[in-house]
């Protein structure tokens, strides 16, 4: 059984069809969290994060209040919310932007105060139309409201925010990326070491780059402190998270539960949640945190959905998305697409991820379409090996960013899981599904 | 002589200064230039490129990365239906398909008409209304082929041109203003908290 | 010789301690101690991107072995680091295999093959066969981004060297990446193609055949090319080259990377012009750039007839004798094109054996030689380096285009600030901190009122903040400042710059200067004494006499000079006062000694042809007074002679001796009397400017990477690598002549008088363009649509006043009459002037700075009229 008497941190207003407007935002104690957090001391408000053990809710799941504290000794320059959810198939930040866009925008001030940092970006991808108009708007409205601006709310701290439209990269998901999406350039990752942001950041200063999810964790945090939100979730896991549950479920959404007392068995099945495989289909696989980690099989449905959990396992929570497969999919032509994916959105910087994704998806393609081979499983596997040697979980990589190391996850995973589909779709020349 | 009209140009000098440099402004200029034109005009990307300080080969380099912006006119609607894995596992290949019948022109090209062009995207970030569909950035939510149509037929007759505005007009709300907080009032506000800290550390020990 | 302190490092490669450079790059560091990395994208002269990930090697970290990018890793003591482990054999056969996998099997085909990073490294590292039973990638090929270079997009790896060339080195990112993914490709804008003039530098080091060059694709495979190492004298900068031939043809030119010049860059006119020295056979009209003179010519009942050696010297020293009859009644005009011991000889044979002190290498296009003598030198180094960079020159990107790119580095790394004096446009424009502009007849007001602290004089256009700003950055006494010199306007009176350089000179004692003469061996013909006044070996001779070429010209007109030796270089196509020049020719006995045709043999009573560059040994000089050393690669066409043994017979002709006989006896007689360093460089017998024995092994010289430097032949296989050459340095001893001139021997500066602007005037400014009418451009097809017609550059502001349209024809009318030109938009040319570039002819043939130039004033001014 599901879990489920956890506060709604980040998805309380949900239930309200304004919930983006200013005057609901203002009733449901909307900039309490914020006018609270000027009468602390900027430190007390990031040792409320630290306190909080508050991991990034963006992919990496690094832990926010420790990437704060790497810049405790220099001066942070900018920060900067990243918006630009774009991890197939992931659609939790979209829910924040579009239904609780105020929420976001007193998160991104609250953090900016912990910070010192005065000049604040959100950087939404650009498909985002509605959600940048919504979240474009609550920025006015907090410029009106005396949020934003010189000295908010008559403190000593003043603050403008600078809402900037991506234009249609998965790659400026990533946080070095979009540094460079933001100083005007193409998207190409930076190598770490040495351009970590927090030391090289944008226009080479310490940025801080935090999801948007992670943001919108703030004012909550604020009002009722860290140490309540570590007292939900369990271990480094704490609080809730937003889980986007997509695939072959009744009901699939936007879903907030509490850390690790779910089980993925919970969040597929339960009628509050998932409410079940359409047609009461078996589950054939989870991909558990977005089609860059490797899958699981209906053998793990039992498995609590904490950080350190999944990554025990061989995977990740990371984007906070969950797609289920039924008996019904098939999964080479599963892998095949979301390795198209990886394809069409390599940045092309470096041999590996550029060469091999468009390699991959072209024997993929085969064993899909027809024209497979049985030596083929053991080329992909190797050819997935020379872009994250060794094929473990945490992956090496020989590329610049974790977009080449992440191709083989659904490659690797489906291969192995699945050495009968693809023999069948050997033997029968493409997809017998059809 | 400016390639931007009047309005344009002066939201674009507005845009420049959000940012602490001019390249910045990059994609939204592009945006812009594209709200203008329809579409990313030789023209239009050289206004961008005089106006963030590089050249036009950088330029339509840089917006040639990103998917949003085209180098080629499109139709006055840009439907976007997704066949990532969530969209794939609802059927998208074949929803996309049937776009392609419905809208009478091939995946990546724009109908004879001039009224729509039709793309296959990447994940739209709408994964619990799969089949995905988008038309210029605007979630329609038509996961039936049926809804489809009728929404095709709308758009050809004109009924949601306020929900749905030609291709290139992105945001239509404007930020109030420009940069409120004074360099020097930063300045020196981090000066007075920096060194309060300092202090409180000192009492602390 | 400065002591630098060495920090060092121990890092492990390999299970070998060794010690390296702090902070050096793992690549480079490894390189040094003999563990070779293979690479692609890594250039030593660029900032490393770690895109190829071919140099991926193991390096120990708190979490075990790590794959890293050597090229990106700077090293730190301790780092234990492996290059050949089986991880890391996998991971360079995985990227060659991934790199290969779309490659196009054009080996057969492509100009790269056989000197190809790719295959090589392909050989070395990668397996034997490939895995890939997909289609490859297809593009359209090759197409042209540009007049000179070629894009396959299938061959290229997405290395980025070219863009990063562009925007990096070139800074005007003419190419970059378009596009994502493995749909990337390198791309111009479509209305400006690729045609920068260091373009043919991504050709070079392109580590595929993705970019080749129009003029030499298809030409010839590498192991058919023989290749010597010399110096390339298109221009003064003096660029190291690798000039390579295939069956006595000249077919190649390579950039070498000399650290203190060029760094392995050249510009295109440099390495496409080859075509001017051996291609034009069929070119017979001597009247014509293109046309070699390879036989002797005498004329005869007015027609220049082929005759033998003998015949034509003859002829040749007939007229000599009875014109030195008179004195000064003989003269000698040019000398840039000739080697040092061509200079040397021929300064011999005029002021030896004919007596006359009428000398002077410049065709009145420079500047005044006992001022530059007398100015402190700067290597382009230490202006490369200096905290301040005064320019007083032309656009440098047009005329010494490798001196921009080094000057470049310096305002773009931050460490040198440009204080330009602008007399119109310049690429150094953006890159400069200040920039005073300085219209004609205004330089030296605005160099007294820096160096004098006064205000700016009414009516210019540099306000007092620019002054202020300037004086600042050049501080009191000019240390650490490299004042940057030339000759920015061809239509005003060199005084007015020779005023300002004088000043700076005399007023910042500690500052240097570096002279931006474009011309050749300019620097080293002067140092030969082709210049009256001067003398071998940079001397000075206070109480001699003599004329310059204007002044030649002048005494031809009035016959008190019967008879000038043209000594290489067209005169007629150099000069502004063609009228006046013709003039002079008309009335005089002519000698040309020549390797081209052009129009001034249409005056010659005698043409004797010589060995130009690329035939002849012997050393040159360039703008930093460095010697090298030239090296022939083919054999002189026809019956051409070295300069030397033109001016040894002549003087036999004549009954006397000049003591030469040949280039490197030639050589040995400059070093031994003037102590100019000449043999011993031919020799390769210096370092660091010091002559030294050939055992000294601390030569700080290594061998070239092929992967850098695709093309190249190993270093180790032509004995020259890194070659410094010599800078000449104080005289040494053993010098027969008196002394350098001074600053205390120029005589005093007579007031300049620059006529006044009118309201209906425009003053006139003549500028440079790399591709401009002479030889090179003449006699190279593959650029000919690189040169653009005569066009009159005015700012927006006088365009608005006169109410003329861009690309309107208007009439221009100057000192000798009107002419028809086109209007173009260049906010970079000063109001109240108008800029017209030399050396072009506009759409209906004319030379227009002939009609509008005035011999007669300070500054030539013109009237426009838009009918």
């Amino acid at each position: 059984m599901a879990m489920l008497d956890s506060p709604r941190i980040v998805s309380s207003r949900a239930q309200y069809a304004d919930s983006y407007t200013l005057t609901r935002y203002l009733e449901t104690g909307g900039y309490v969290a914020l006018r609270k957090a000027l009468t602390m001391f900027p430190e007390a408000v990031a040792a409320e994060v630290d306190a909080a053990s508050l991991l990034g809710r963006g992919g990496a799941g690094f832990p926010a209040g420790r990437k704060w504290s790497m810049l405790r000794k220099a001066p942070v320059s900018y920060l900067v919310v990243n918006g630009d959810e774009s991890e197939p198939a992931t659609f939790k930040d979209h829910f924040l932007v579009e239904r609780d866009p105020h929420q976001l925008v007193e998160g991104v001030i609250i953090a900016a105060y912990a910070l010192q940092v005065s000049q604040a970006f959100i950087y939404l991808r650009g498909e985002f139309a509605l959600g940048l108009e919504r979240v474009q708007q609550a920025v006015n409205d907090a410029y009106s409201e005396g949020a934003l601006g010189s000295k908010i709310f008559g403190s000593d701290f003043s603050i403008d925010l600078v809402v900037h439209p991506g234009a249609g990269a998965y790659i400026c998901g990533e946080e070095t990326a979009l540094i460079e999406g933001l100083e005007g350039k193409r998207g190409f990752p930076r190598i770490k070491p040495p351009f970590f942001p927090a030391v090289t950041g944008l226009y080479g200063e310490p940025t801080v780059v935090n999801n948007v999810e992670t943001m919108s964790n703030l004012p909550w945090i604020v009002n009722n402190g860290g140490a309540a939100f570590a007292a939900l979730g369990v271990g480094r896991s704490t609080g809730t998270r937003l889980f986007a549950l997509a695939g072959r479920v009744n009901n699939p959404g936007v879903y907030e539960i509490e850390m690790v007392k779910n089980t993925f068995r919970d969040l597929i099945y339960d009628p509050a949640l998932g409410g079940g495989v359409i047609g009461g289909r078996a589950v054939k696989a989870i991909i558990p945190g977005g089609v860059s980690a490797p899958w699981f099989g209906p053998d793990l449905l039992d498995l609590p959905m904490g950080q350190d959990e999944v990554g025990e396992k061989g995977s990740m929570l990371g984007s906070g998305s969950v797609v289920v497969l039924d008996e019904t999919s098939c999964v080479v032509r599963a892998a095949w697409r979301i390795t198209k994916f990886f394809s069409r959105e390599s940045c092309g910087q470096c041999t590996p991820c550029r060469e091999g994704s468009g390699w991959i998806e072209r024997a993929m393609y085969r064993l899909e379409h027809g024209g497979g081979r049985m030596e083929d499983m053991d080329l992909l596997l190797d050819l997935c090996d020379n872009i994250a040697p060794g094929l473990s979980w945490p992956p090496q990589q020989t590329t610049i960013c974790v977009l080449g190391s992440s191709i083989p996850s659904s490659v690797h995973s489906a291969i192995s899981m699945f050495p009968d589909d693809f023999k069948a779709h050997v033997l029968h020349g493409g997809c017998p599904h059809d | 002589m400016s390639h931007f009209q009047p309005d344009i140009r002066h939201r674009a000098e507005e845009l420049i200064a959000l940012y602490p440099r001019a390249r910045s402004a990059m994609l939204p200029l592009l945006h812009l230039a594209q709200e203008q034109d329809g579409y990313l005009s030789e023209a239009g990307i050289e206004e961008v490129a005089s106006l963030t300080g590089t050249t036009s080969a950088d330029v339509r380099g840089t917006a040639a990365f990103y998917d949003m912006y085209h180098l080629e006119p499109v139709g006055k609607y840009v439907v976007g239906v997704c066949t990532n894995i969530a969209c794939l596992l609802a059927g998208g290949e074949e929803f996309l398909e049937h776009a392609s019948q419905k809208l009478d022109c091939a995946v990546g090209s724009t109908s004879s008409d001039g009224l729509f062009t039709l793309e296959e995207t990447e994940c739209l970030a709408d994964c619990d209304k799969a089949p995905c569909v988008q038309v210029n950035h605007r979630y329609v939510r038509t996961t039936t082929p049926e809804t489809f149509d009728t929404l095709v037929d709308d758009l050809r007759e004109g009924k949601l041109d306020h929900d749905v505005p030609s291709h290139g007009t992105l945001i239509r709300v404007r930020r109030n203003g420009g940069l409120r907080a004074a360099r020097q009032e930063i300045v020196d506000q981090r000066a007075r908290s920096s060194a309060a800290r300092a202090q409180r550390a000192e009492e602390a020990k | 010789m400065t002591d630098v302190i060495r920090t060092t490092v121990n890092i492990t490669v390999n299970g070998r301690e060794i010690e390296v450079k702090a902070g050096e790059l793992l690549i480079d560091a490894a390189e040094r101690a003999g563990e070779y990395i293979p690479r692609f994208c890594y250039h030593p002269r660029m900032e490393p991107v770690g895109m190829c990930r071919m140099c991926l090697v193991e390096v120990e970290g708190p979490r075990g072995a790590t794959l890293q990018p050597a090229c990106y890793l700077h090293v730190n003591d301790g780092m234990s680091v492996c290059t050949n482990s089986e991880k890391v054999k996998k991971a360079q056969d995985g990227v060659l295999e991934f790199l290969l996998a779309n490659h196009p099997l054009d080996c057969p085909v492509c100009d790269k093959g056989g000197e190809c990073p790719l295959q090589d490294q392909t050989l070395a590292h990668g397996s034997g066969e490939t895995r890939f039973i997909e289609e490859k990638r297809h593009f359209v090929k090759p197409i042209e981004i540009g007049e000179l270079v070629l894009l396959d997009r299938e061959r290229c790896i997405q290395c980025a060297r070219c863009t990063r060339f562009s925007s990096e080195v070139a800074g005007d990112t003419e190419i970059a990446f378009s596009g994502r993914g493995d749909l990337i490709e390198v791309a111009p804008s479509p209305d400006k193609p690729f045609n920068s003039v260091f373009s043919g530098n991504t050709v070079q080091i392109c580590p595929v055949g993705a970019l080749t060059a129009k003029p030499y694709r298809f030409s010839a495979r590498p192991w058919d090319l023989e290749q010597v190492e010399s110096t390339c004298t298109t221009c003064a900068v003096g660029c190291r080259i690798a000039v390579q031939s295939s069956g006595n043809r000249l077919t190649r030119v390579l950039g070498v990377d000399s650290d203190p010049v060029n760094h392995g860059w050249l510009c295109d006119k440099g390495r496409f012009t080859l075509d001017s020295i051996d291609q034009n056979p069929e070119s017979t009209d001597v009247l014509s750039a293109a046309t070699r003179i390879t036989t002797p010519l005498v004329r005869v009942k007015g027609v220049l007839e082929p005759a033998s050696w003998g015949e034509a010297l003859g002829a040749a020293s007939a007229i000599l004798r009875d014109a030195s009859a008179t004195p000064g009644g003989v003269g000698a005009i040019g000398g840039a094109s000739l080697t040092n011991e061509g200079a040397f000889a021929w300064e011999r044979f005029m002021r030896g054996v004919l007596g006359t002190e009428n000398l002077d290498a410049q065709f009145g296009d420079g500047l005044d030689p006992v001022l530059l003598q007398a100015l402190t030198k700067a290597t382009i180094d230490e202006a490369a380096r200096a905290k301040t960079i005064v320019t007083l020159t032309g656009d440098l990107r047009e005329e010494l285009p490798i001196l921009f790119l080094r000057l470049r580095e310096g305002a773009v790394s931050g460490t040198s600030a440009i204080v330009e004096f602008a007399f119109g446009p310049s690429a150094l424009r953006s890159l400069a901190r200040v920039s005073l502009v300085v219209r004609p007849g205004e330089a030296h007001l605005c160099a007294r009122s820096i160096t004098d602290h006064a205000d700016a004089p009414a009516g210019v256009a540099f306000s007092n903040e620019e002054l202020l700003e300037a004086r600042r950055l050049i501080g009191e006494s000019g240390e650490g400042v490299v004042f940057v010199v030339g000759r920015p306007n061809f239509a005003e009176d060199p005084r007015v710059i020779e005023n300002a350089i004088r000043r700076f000179a005399e007023r910042y004692p500690d500052a240097k200067f570096l002279v931006a003469l474009r011309r050749s061996n300019v620097a080293g013909a002067l140092d030969m004494g082709l210049g009256s006044q001067l003398r071998p070996g940079r001397g000075y001779d206070a109480e001699a006499k003599g004329l310059d070429t204007l002044a030649q010209l002048e005494a031809l007109r009035r016959g008190d000079q019967k008879a000038v030796v043209i000594l290489g270089g067209c005169l007629l196509g150099n000069v502004a006062d063609v009228k006046g020049a013709t003039a002079a020719l008309e009335n005089a006995d002519v000698i040309a000694v020549t390797g081209h045709g052009g129009a001034t043999l249409g005056y010659a009573n005698v043409v004797l042809p010589a060995a130009i560059a690329h035939e002849r040994s012997g050393t040159v000089t360039n703008i930093e007074g460095r010697v090298t050393a030239v090296t022939p690669k083919i054999v002189a066409p026809g019956s051409a002679w070295p300069d030397v043994a033109i001016a040894a017979e002549l003087a036999e002709q004549m009954g006397q001796s000049i003591g030469l006989s040949s280039v490197e006896q030639t050589a040995k007689t400059i070093e031994e009397t003037t102590g100019y360093p000449a043999l011993s460089v031919m020799n390769d017998e210096v370092h660091d400017g010091a002559v030294v024995g050939r055992s000294d092994a601390s030569s700080l010289r290594h061998a070239l990477d092929p992967m850098a430097f695709p093309g190249i032949r190993s270093a180790e296989s032509v004995g020259l690598a890194s070659y410094t050459g010599a800078i000449v340095e104080e005289r040494a001893q053993g010098s027969v002549h008196t002394r350098c001139a001074t600053l205390e021997d120029l005589a005093n500066a007579e007031p300049l008088e620059v006529p006044l602007a009118d309201s209906y005037s425009l003053r006139l400014v003549v500028s440079r363009r790399l591709y401009d009418r002479g030889v090179a451009m003449g006699g190279s097809p593959s650029l000919h649509n690189l040169i653009k017609p005569t066009t009159l550059g005015l700012n927006h502001v006088d365009l608005d006043r006169l109410g003329v349209e861009e690309g309107a024809i208007v009439s221009v009318t100057g000192a000798s009459g009107s002419v028809r030109l086109p209007v173009e938009l260049n906010e970079g040319v000063a109001r109240g002037s108008v800029e017209i570039v030399f050396g072009t002819k506009s759409a209906t043939g004319e030379d227009a700075v002939a009609v509008l130039y005035d011999p007669t004033s300070v500054i030539s001014q013109v009237r426009l009229e838009s009918r």
